[in-house]
């Protein structure tokens, strides 16, 4: 699923991941923490293949990052960051459809999505009108409408309570019986243990692994 | 490619979806064009025949510079994230321009035929060929609106993108703006207005090919 050796990735051209070497299999979920700034969101993006290596070789599911990748490839992965991909102006629904029309689903996929987490009866409420938890919610059921090999998640138990945080397990789960794999980046470390094989932390750029709470 | 024109008209849609919403286009910078051309007659004074003559030359000008804000708001409108998120969907850079020039162009009708009877009121032109204008008027619309896909697409991921984009705009925009004054200058007098119209079409043409280089260079890119 992901294969990053040595990789090398600037930003900004401020070097923030070194010599960083990660493989993750088909049904493993990691997490992953670290101190705020030490990369962990441009180590998602770039999972997500919206980065492009300095140094290294990167390959996630078959493609080698150092070209352009194939769009097939990239509809297969599913990042849901701390910043909703939501249009405050348009309800629940209409999100949720737009995100299904551009991913060649039905409408009918996105409101079934909407249901399994929990908010049919709020589709129709515009996003700026709904509580935080609720965006985060409508955010990760992206996830749902057209299932995904690789699942990237970002601080997804933020914003969150715990019934709600519940669904976060839901969908790693249909990811890993599924086959695929999933990354999570949270700095809720109980939460993490409870759901991923283990856990990385970032320090310098660089993954380096940690016991597990368990 | 059915798939890929199913997703530009989406993405159109879902953008006059968001403009209807917000009102940004038509309720703010329709009214603020509106005044623009209240002002002139006001500074010049009640010269009819050389508001007569000003007119359409003004009223394009408007629609040119009042219409860089409704081209512009695209970048205001899409965060980052979801650009990520259509980067992520595979629509191809092209399409994603496609779709959000489509609704640029929609507006710019719109804002377009929110002015004319407002020139037409305070100027007096004279309205000799003015079903040219029916052509004329989308030409000039889908000029600008692939323009402004181009020049955001160059200026999106700059700190002083607000103000490199109209700079990046107008110069270029040049050529539609004597297409549209010309063709209505022509009609006026007489003559037929249809080269002035086949350059903003040819106009049209080529910033559609500059769409599509630019689409599959940020597909190349990112």
């Amino acid at each position: 699923m992901i294969d990053f050796a040595g990789v090398g990735v600037h930003v900004h051209r401020t070097p923030v991941l070194r010599a960083l070497d990660l493989t993750l299999e088909s049904g493993e979920v990691t997490g992953i923490i670290g101190a705020n700034g030490s990369g962990k969101t441009t180590l998602l993006q770039l999972a997500a293949t919206l980065h492009r290596p300095v140094a290294g070789a990167a390959r996630v599911l078959g493609a080698d990052l150092s070209s352009a990748v194939p769009a097939h490839l990239r509809r297969s992965i599913c990042l849901v960051g701390h910043e909703a991909a939501l249009y405050p102006h348009l309800t629940l629904r209409e999100n949720l459809r737009f995100v299904a029309a551009v991913l060649g689903q039905t409408q009918q996929s996105a409101d079934t999505a909407l249901d399994t987490v929990g908010l049919g009866r709020a589709a129709d409420r515009r996003v700026r009108q709904c509580s935080q938890g609720m965006v985060r919610r409508a955010d990760l059921a992206r996830a749902l409408i057209a299932p995904p090999k690789l699942l990237l998640l970002d601080e997804p138990h933020a914003g969150l309570d715990s019934s709600a945080g519940d669904l976060v397990d839901f969908l790693v789960d249909e990811v890993r019986s599924r086959g695929g794999a999933a990354v999570i980046v949270s700095h809720d470390r109980a939460r993490l243990d409870l759901v991923v094989d283990r856990v990385l932390e970032l320090v310098d750029g660089q993954l380096v692994p940690v016991r597990s709470l368990r | 490619m059915r798939e890929q024109w199913r997703t530009c008209a989406a993405i159109a849609g879902n953008s006059l979806r968001l403009e209807r919403r917000a009102g940004e286009a038509l309720l703010v910078v329709a009214p603020f064009g509106a005044v623009a051309l209240l002002l002139i007659p006001m500074a010049v004074g009640t010269d009819v025949p050389l508001l007569r003559r000003l007119g359409p030359g003004m009223y394009w000008t408007v629609l040119l510079l009042f219409g860089v804000l409704v081209i512009l708001r695209q970048s205001s409108l899409q965060s980052p994230a979801q650009a990520r998120l259509l980067a992520l969907a595979g629509v191809p850079g092209a399409i994603a321009m496609l779709g959000n020039a489509v609704a640029t162009a929609v507006l710019l009708v719109a804002f377009g035929a929110v002015l004319a009877p407002v020139v037409i009121m305070l100027y007096d032109p004279g309205m000799q060929g003015w079903p040219w204008f029916l052509t004329v008027l989308p030409g000039v619309a889908i000029g600008l609106a692939l323009l402004g896909v181009v020049a955001d697409s160059l200026v999106r991921w700059l700190d002083a993108r607000s103000t490199l984009g109209p700079l990046l705009i107008v110069p270029l925009a040049i050529p539609l703006l004597l297409g549209a004054t010309q063709s209505w200058q022509a009609a006026a007098f007489g003559a037929s207005p249809l080269p002035w119209l086949l350059l903003i079409v040819t106009v049209d043409l080529i910033l559609f090919l500059a769409v599509l280089l630019a689409g599959h260079l940020l597909d190349v890119v990112t």
